[in-house]
């Protein structure tokens, strides 16, 4: 009875954490200024708002099967977010869209323009 | 038990002139192939468990099945290998593990916070990292990892350099900007300690002790 009333309150004290970081991930998504700015906001605080869904659901569903099954949703969502942040970011960076002096510095930048000029006649370029 | 198993050897077989070069191609393929396999079992015995996840119960028929749908998957849609070092310490692969939740939750919370901060975002940055590993999987999951942390996004990969572009958030000053880069270097210092190999680990010893 102790258990499950503890249990109770922890489950909806990792309910109330991971809504509040899909509020702050939906208010950083309105706030911030460019795209890459923010995946910031929307990739990153939804995992661990994700975790905390899962977990309350696991400590009210104390099986094997669904815990098991929780652990493959938040893996799968651990390989794939990143990887869609990543082409977003990618396509987002050479597309330009970086809103004007949000940057401090730009590495890639530099690098781009420290690179010898592309030469396309090398064979299997493209 | 591959496609490389008998195709590529009888190919061989074909138009190799002598019959002790082909069959010495053939006793290598097969050791590879071996090798192949060996290294793919994690990977087919957590699909089997997928499977059997998915459909709720671990009888033997979805055992069964599953080993089935494993190879067929793999089989069908096929990648190449990952390059494991085949090291694995068990200690810091938890240490590795426990740095990276605390990690995800100190900084999930710094965004959100910052993202409900009524005062101006601050700047962001993009910088290189120049990584220490020569290995793919290693620099893999060093972007992944600290994709999944907030506040620093992997925008570009310069793979043969071993160069990781990240866009970083909340670097206002030249002193954020190092203490960014330390952090990536920390975390793949972490991975290779964990799983990386011999190689990877003296190098990263190698450039802590000149630090």
């Amino acid at each position: 009875m102790i258990l499950d009333s503890i249990l109770d309150i922890l489950t909806g004290v990792f309910l109330l954490l991971g809504g509040f970081l899909s509020v702050a991930a939906g208010v950083g998504l309105l706030r911030f200024p460019d795209a890459i700015a923010r995946l910031h906001a929307t990739t990153k605080p939804q995992i661990l708002g994700l975790a905390f869904v899962l977990l309350a659901i696991a400590l009210q569903e104390r099986q094997l099967s669904t815990i098991l099954l929780l652990i493959f949703l938040l893996i799968f969502q651990m390989i794939t977010a990143p990887v869609s942040a990543h082409m977003i970011a990618r396509a987002g960076y050479r597309g330009g869209i970086i809103a004007p002096h949000s940057l401090l510095v730009d590495e890639l930048e530099q690098a781009i323009d420290a690179a010898p000029e592309f030469d396309d006649t090398e064979p299997g370029s493209e | 038990m591959s496609p490389q198993d008998d195709q590529p050897a009888s190919v061989a077989a074909s138009t190799n002139p002598t019959a002790s070069e082909s069959a010495s191609a053939r006793k290598v393929s097969r050791t590879e192939v071996r090798g192949r396999v060996w290294k793919q079992l994690p990977l087919l015995l957590g699909l089997v468990v997928l499977w059997g996840v998915l459909w709720g119960q671990f009888s033997w028929l979805n055992i069964l099945t599953g080993f089935l749908v494993a190879i067929a998957v793999t089989r069908v849609l096929y990648l190449p290998p990952a390059d494991i070092s085949g090291r694995l310490n068990l200690w810091y692969s938890l240490v590795f593990i426990a740095h990276f939740i605390a990690d995800v939750t100190v900084a999930s919370f710094t965004v959100a916070f910052q993202a409900l901060n009524p005062r101006p975002i601050p700047t962001s940055s993009v910088i290189a990292v120049q990584l220490r590993t020569r290995s793919d999987f290693v620099m893999t999951l060093d972007a992944i990892a600290m994709s999944l942390v907030p506040g620093s996004i992997v925008v570009e990969v310069d793979r043969e350099r071993a160069i990781l572009y990240f866009h970083t958030f909340d670097t206002t000053t030249a002193a954020a900007v190092e203490a960014m880069r330390a952090k990536v270097l920390v975390v793949e210092a972490r991975i290779v300690r964990a799983i990386g190999s011999k190689d990877d680990l003296a190098r990263i010893h190698e450039t802590e002790a000149t630090r």
